[in-house]
This record gives structure tokens, sequence and C-alpha cells, in this order.
């Protein structure tokens, strides 16, 4: 049924669709309206079947859901910054432990210096916990991904994470369409758990491993993600035949397969760079783009064959690894080990800087030209940061970065000496 | 006080077992067909007395709910000693997720079997005192504050003793850890710090909160018994002896928690939806040097010269337990 509806109710009308039986709530920007929207939708009793429990924090979020999902239900989640790493140890815990939990993380900046708005550092941080990280491209995209998400976790007895853009997508109204409830039954079987607790058949889950086996454990993690490689293609054509329309897969490309340069990029994003790629060819360019759906597992083959025949290749991050660069871009350059590509960083977006289509068509063209750096930063302000740095090299001061920049461009002046 | 404790003050002995008893006032332990729970072959210290008091607690809960009971487990001593992998000292479906979530795992649980129709299997969470005052207390005091249907039990062993007798917020002042250690003006944990968490439980207004030791089993086992008769959260906090880190003979953890609930120190009671309905009374008080003496985390206190003022702070700490909670046995 199609509708015009806010992103995070979008979602929020696929995982009712799932049928949970345990939703943890947590309020945090910007993901609040999903577990809101679900919240009405269980005291109203049009999502029965259903607990919604008002936690405490975050990590109590992950924890509740770890219990009810060995338990035996079906358990869901969302969070975004500051509260997906409030619970990072309860994340490795659940992907330790093999327990299929669905959470749904709306991409926001991490502080300090704190910032509500979208960008890819928090799923970014958490690529190596264990979780399937599966990232949107629109609104319709992050209700299909839900869908093809409790399948997979459950299938492999992993969990996973939905990512997609903070208020970009989680409060944009758009045209969605919501599948029919026997569509998503016909698709999504029931949660069958392999070990479950259970009084008529006693099992101890969460015993400590010493070095005898953990190496092995550990390396059955890493296997079962390595097949979700597998699944996640198949799961999307299933997904095609029963709803009608591409959702998922591992990487999508557009216009890329004769390009010289790519860019590379993950989330909503890819729409704004669609557009310059149509003008840039339009302009005799020959560039293209490739989508990263499925992050973790890392869809290594696939990324390769989708580039070794380019020229250049820009990934363009909405994350920033301090110290090194791009998160992204290491990945594709370990793709792309052996092949004569060119791979480039270009960090953009973060805290909700907009990334504007003059930009994204200079940084092609510097791409092209051949005057792009290894890694780049889009639209950052030099002489804001140069000001900062020298500042620092002539006074010895410790202290938070921003404010320094804050004074520098005035907005607190008057009470920073 | 809904439960009429048995006196066998007239044997002239602490051991006097179940002979004297009717065989439905016989302790759980006693029954040849207790479901041992916590099974033997476990890892835990010679003398420990979170053992004795898991499996006096869990094996209560088993009979008070027909054999129906799951249990999440917080990291520490417990934990370690009963599931090192691949093998399992548990009878029962348990879990053991993380350090600080314990009563969280467990509110999951508990929503899981109500969505699925298992209303009449029960929860209880558990850990130490680490992992219940400490680490654990945000996701505990969630799960007080919504009344989840679980029963909190925490083991108090007053220290994280799994990492090496460290100080916790259970532990007394006065003694030593490795990270209050027994030099300087103050030797051993300063005075006024700690958290009195079943105190705090109460504030939650939650139907049960109780005190018990691992000395007197069947007092323990009724407030096993009588925590499991309500729904909702509930809190059982049980002093357990650790022989390592209190420095105390493998064979006097249950002389040691006596003493602990004589002196005062340690009151033991229970309390619905906030109020103390019913004391442990004690007979005669005992002073608190001769619970403190046998204890090694307590020998700084005794040397040349003894430290009078610190053995007087916390005489201080028993009789205002004493006066608080009217532990004085007027009846006798």
């Amino acid at each position: 049924m199609l509708d015009q509806m806010e992103g995070s109710r979008a979602v929020a009308e696929a995982v009712a669709l799932c049928r949970p039986q345990v939703i943890c709530a947590y309020p945090i920007s910007p993901q609040t309206h999903i577990v809101e929207a679900l919240g009405e939708m269980v005291k109203s009793g049009r999502l029965g079947g259903c607990e919604f429990i008002n936690v405490e924090s975050e990590f109590a979020a992950m924890s509740v859901a770890i219990g009810a999902c060995a338990a035996g239900a079906r358990a869901y989640t969302a969070t975004a910054s500051q509260g997906l790493l409030f619970m990072v140890e309860a994340l490795y815990n659940a992907a330790g432990l093999g327990l299929p939990i669905v959470m749904t993380v709306a991409n926001r900046a991490i502080g300090a210096p704190i910032n509500i708005w979208n960008d890819h550092g928090d799923a970014m941080s958490q690529r190596d916990c264990g979780w399937i990280q599966l990232f949107a491209e629109t609104n319709q995209e992050a209700l299909d991904l839900h869908i093809q998400a409790f399948r997979l976790a459950e299938e492999l007895s992993v969990p996973v994470m939905v990512c997609m853009d903070g208020f970009i997508l989680t409060h944009a109204f758009e045209r969605v369409d919501i599948p029919e409830a026997r569509q998503v039954d016909a698709y999504l079987p029931a949660y069958e758990p392999r070990q479950v607790l259970d009084v008529h058949e006693p099992v101890s889950i969460g015993a400590m491993v010493g070095p005898e086996a953990f190496m092995e454990v550990r390396y059955l993690a890493h296997a079962k993600q390595m097949m979700a490689l597998e699944r996640i293609p198949e799961y999307a054509l299933g997904f095609r035949e029963i709803f009608g329309r591409d959702a998922g897969g591992l990487v999508r490309g557009y216009r890329s397969e004769d390009a010289e340069i790519v860019v590379v990029a993950l989330g909503s994003v890819l729409g704004t760079i669609k557009d310059v790629i149509d003008e840039l060819r339009e302009a005799g360019i020959r560039a293209g783009v490739l989508g990263i759906c499925c992050f973790r597992p890392w869809p290594m083959e696939a990324v390769r064959e989708a580039l070794r025949d380019a020229r250049c290749v820009v990934v363009l991050e909405k994350s920033l690894a301090v110290g090194i660069g791009g998160i992204v871009a290491t990945n594709v350059r370990t793709a792309l080990a052996g092949f004569a590509v060119a791979v480039h960083a270009v960090i953009a977006g973060l805290g909700g800087r907009a990334i504007t289509r003059s930009s994204l068509a200079a940084m092609v063209r510097a791409g092209v030209d051949g005057s792009l750096p290894a890694l780049g930063f889009l639209d950052l302000d030099r002489a804001v940061v140069e000001r900062a740095l020298e500042r620092e090299r002539r006074t010895r001061r410790s202290g938070p970065i921003a404010e320094n920049v804050l004074r520098d461009i005035g907005v607190v002046a008057a009470r920073i000496a | 006080m809904a439960f009429q404790p048995v006196k066998f003050y007239q044997t002239g002995t602490f051991t006097v077992g179940n002979r004297l008893l009717a065989p439905e006032e016989r302790s759980v332990q006693a029954d040849m067909a207790r479901i041992n729970s916590l099974n033997s072959g476990h890892r835990a210290c010679q003398g420990c007395g979170e053992a004795l008091g898991a499996r006096y607690a869990i094996d209560a809960a088993m009979r008070s709910t027909g054999n129906r009971l799951i249990a999440a487990n917080a990291t520490g001593c417990l934990e370690v000693f009963s599931t090192p992998y691949p093998e399992t000292s548990w009878q029962i479906p348990w879990i053991h997720s993380v350090f600080g979530n314990a009563a969280a795992v467990a509110t999951g649980i508990a929503a899981a079997l109500k969505v699925k129709g298992h209303a009449e299997v029960r929860v209880v969470a558990q850990g130490g005192d680490g992992g219940t005052t400490d680490i654990g207390f945000g996701c505990l005091s969630g799960m007080f504050e919504r009344n989840d249907d679980v029963l909190y039990i925490c083991y108090d062993n007053e220290a994280y003793m799994n990492t090496g007798v460290q100080r916790s917020s259970a532990t007394p002042p006065g003694a030593r850890t490795a990270t209050t250690m027994a030099v300087g003006p103050q030797p051993g944990n300063c005075f006024g710090q700690g958290k009195d968490l079943p105190r705090i439980a109460m504030a939650h207004g939650i139907p049960y909160v109780a005190t018990a030791t691992v000395a007197d089993l069947r007092d323990l086992e009724y407030k096993v018994a009588r925590a499991m008769s309500f729904h909702g959260a509930r809190y059982l906090h049980i002093l357990v002896p650790c022989p390592v880190g209190w420095g105390h003979g493998s064979h006097e953890t249950i002389r040691i928690a006596r003493l602990a609930r004589e002196t005062g120190l340690f009151p033991v009671f229970e309390a619905e939806d906030g109020e103390v309905t019913g004391v442990s009374k004690i007979r005669k008080p005992v002073p608190v040097e001769e619970y403190l003496r046998p204890q090694k985390r307590f020998a700084h206190l005794f040397g040349r010269p003894p430290r009078i003022d610190i053995i007087a702070g916390l005489q201080e700490i028993a009789d205002r337990n004493i006066r608080r909670y009217g532990l004085l046995d007027s009846t006798d």
C-alpha cells in the first residue's frame, strides 16, 4: 500500500509486520520516532503478542533484547550515536552468543563535541563487533531491509543492524510502499531458536571459554558472517519475487560498468551522487557510483568485481578514523589489492555538514585530473583549522578543540579570553 | 512476621538438623529429592559462602516453582566457577551475558516467557555485590522501577573476589581489600561510603525485599519461598562470607555469617511494599570484635596499638542497625 509518511514511521510499520515479540525502547535522537510509533502500536493493541519495555539505558535495551532472544522471542530495538556506544559491551555479547536481534541504527555523529546530526561514525565504530551491517539508501529501502534483516538474522543466528541516515531518512516524509502482512508472513518464517532457555531442556548459555576453544569460537563467528555474503543476494532475489521490487543485496552499481572513475558510498548520499554522475556523464566524464548496502560482512569479491576495471575510485566517507582517515576506503583498498586502481578517501558530511552537488562534482573532476589527494576532506574550512593549529603551535595549551574553533569563529568570543 | 523461626536452643547445638521437625517443615536441602541446581564438581574455593548460598536459594526457588525456573547470572565468581567451558554445574536453564546486565537480561527472559504464554516459568537474576551494587546497579534499579517479574538475588561477599578482593560499594568500613589497603592513618575502607542496597530496593516500593545469611538455612529458604509467592520485582540480599577474601578459615563460613547477624552488622529482615514486616531477632548482641577478630581483613584493627576508634565506629553501625530494625529479642 502506497502511503506518504516519515521514514521512522515506515520503519516502525515494517518492524511491526515482522511480528516482534519484545521491543526495548530508550530515547535518543534521531531514532526515537521509531520506537514511539511501535509503542503506540503495542499499546493500542494493533501490534499484538508483543511486550514493549521502556528501559533505563541503551545498555539495558540490548541486554533485555539478549534475554528475550535467548528465551525464544523475536527481539528488536533501535538506537543511534552515543546510545550505540553505550551498548557496546552488550553488542559484542549478543553477537558472541549468536542471538538474532535486529536493531535500527539511525546514524548520527559521536561526540565530543556533541552533535545530533547525521554521519556514520556510530555504525563504523561497531564494524567489527560481529553484527551484520546493512545500509539503507532510501526510506523504502530502510523499510525493506528490516524485513530482510529478521530473515537473515534468524537464518544465520547473527544479529543485524539496519543503518539509516539520521534525520535525512528518519525524519524525511516520502512515499513508501508498505507491504501486506501476508507478503511478510510468506517471506519471513517464524523464529525457531537453535538453543533456548527452556525448563524442559536446560542449557547453560554464555559459559567461560578458555584458550583451548576461544579461537575456534571466534572463527565460527567469522565463518557465519561470511555465509551472509551468499544469503544476502539470495534473500534480495526472494524479496523481489514476493514484494516486486529491488532492495538490499551486497553492492549496487549505477552507470559504473564502463566508468573510469567510480564513487563509492553508503546510505542516503548515494541519491545526490547519482544526480552528480548524470550531470558529469552529460559533460562527457565517464563516472559511476557503487553503493555499498552490506558493509559487514565486507563483500570483498563483489567490490573487487565492480571496481577492478576503473581507473580511479573515490570513497566518500561519512566517518573519520582519526589517525588514519577512511574506514571504507581501507576496506576498498583491501579488495583492490593487486589491481592498478587509485583509491582516494574523501571524508564528507561529518556531523551533518551538507554534501552538495557542486562539491561532489568538483571532487570527481579532481579525481579525473589527478589532483585528488589520497585523503581529502570535502568542504573543510581550511582557514579555521589552520588558525587553530597556528594558535596551538604558538602556545602550548590543552583543552577542548571545539572551543578553540568557536573562539575563532567568534560565537562565544566574548566569553573566552 | 509470617514465618515462625524454629528455635533449637534447648539442644545446645547449632546443628540439630531436621530430625526434630515434622517432614513438611524440613528444609529443601534436607530433601533427598532436592534438585541440586548448582551441582557438585564446580570450582569454587573450599568453604565458599556464595556456592552454598546459591545452591540454597536456587533449590528453594525450584521447589517453589515446581522446577520451572530460569536464571540469568552476572559475571563473577559464581559464573566463573560454575561454567568453565565445556562444563556446567547448573541443572537449570541458565544464561550469562556480561557483568552489569543480569537484571536486564532477566527482564528480557520474563518478557519472552510472558509473550510466549509460559507464565508458570519464573525468572531469577543473580550476581555478587559488585555486579549488583556497582556495575549492575543501573539495570537493577530499572528492573525494580518497572516492577518486572524477576527475583534478583545478590550474593554479598563484600568485595570483588573474582578479580582478587577489591573494594566494592558493599565493602564495610575498616575492611582491608586490595584497593583499600591497611596502611596510612585510616587503614582499610573508609567510613561514610557504600550503599545499603536492601533499603534502596525498598525505596523502589517493590513487593518484596529480604536479607538472609548462609548461617540460617531455614530463614533463607523461607525468604526465597516468600519471594516466589509474589509477582513483580523482588530482591533478596544474602550475606555469603568468602574465606579467601575475608581471611577466615574455610570451616568458619557459617560461624562468621552467624556472627555478622548476631552483632547487628548485618540486619536480617524482610519488607513488603517498602515497609519492614519482619526481622530476625538477636537473642544477645555479640560485640563486633568477636566478628572482626577471626577475619584477616580486619587484622590491622587488632595490632599494636589496636584501632579502637575504628572498632568503635563499626560497633556504632551495629548498634544503629539494632535500633533501626528493632533487632533485640525482648521476649526472651
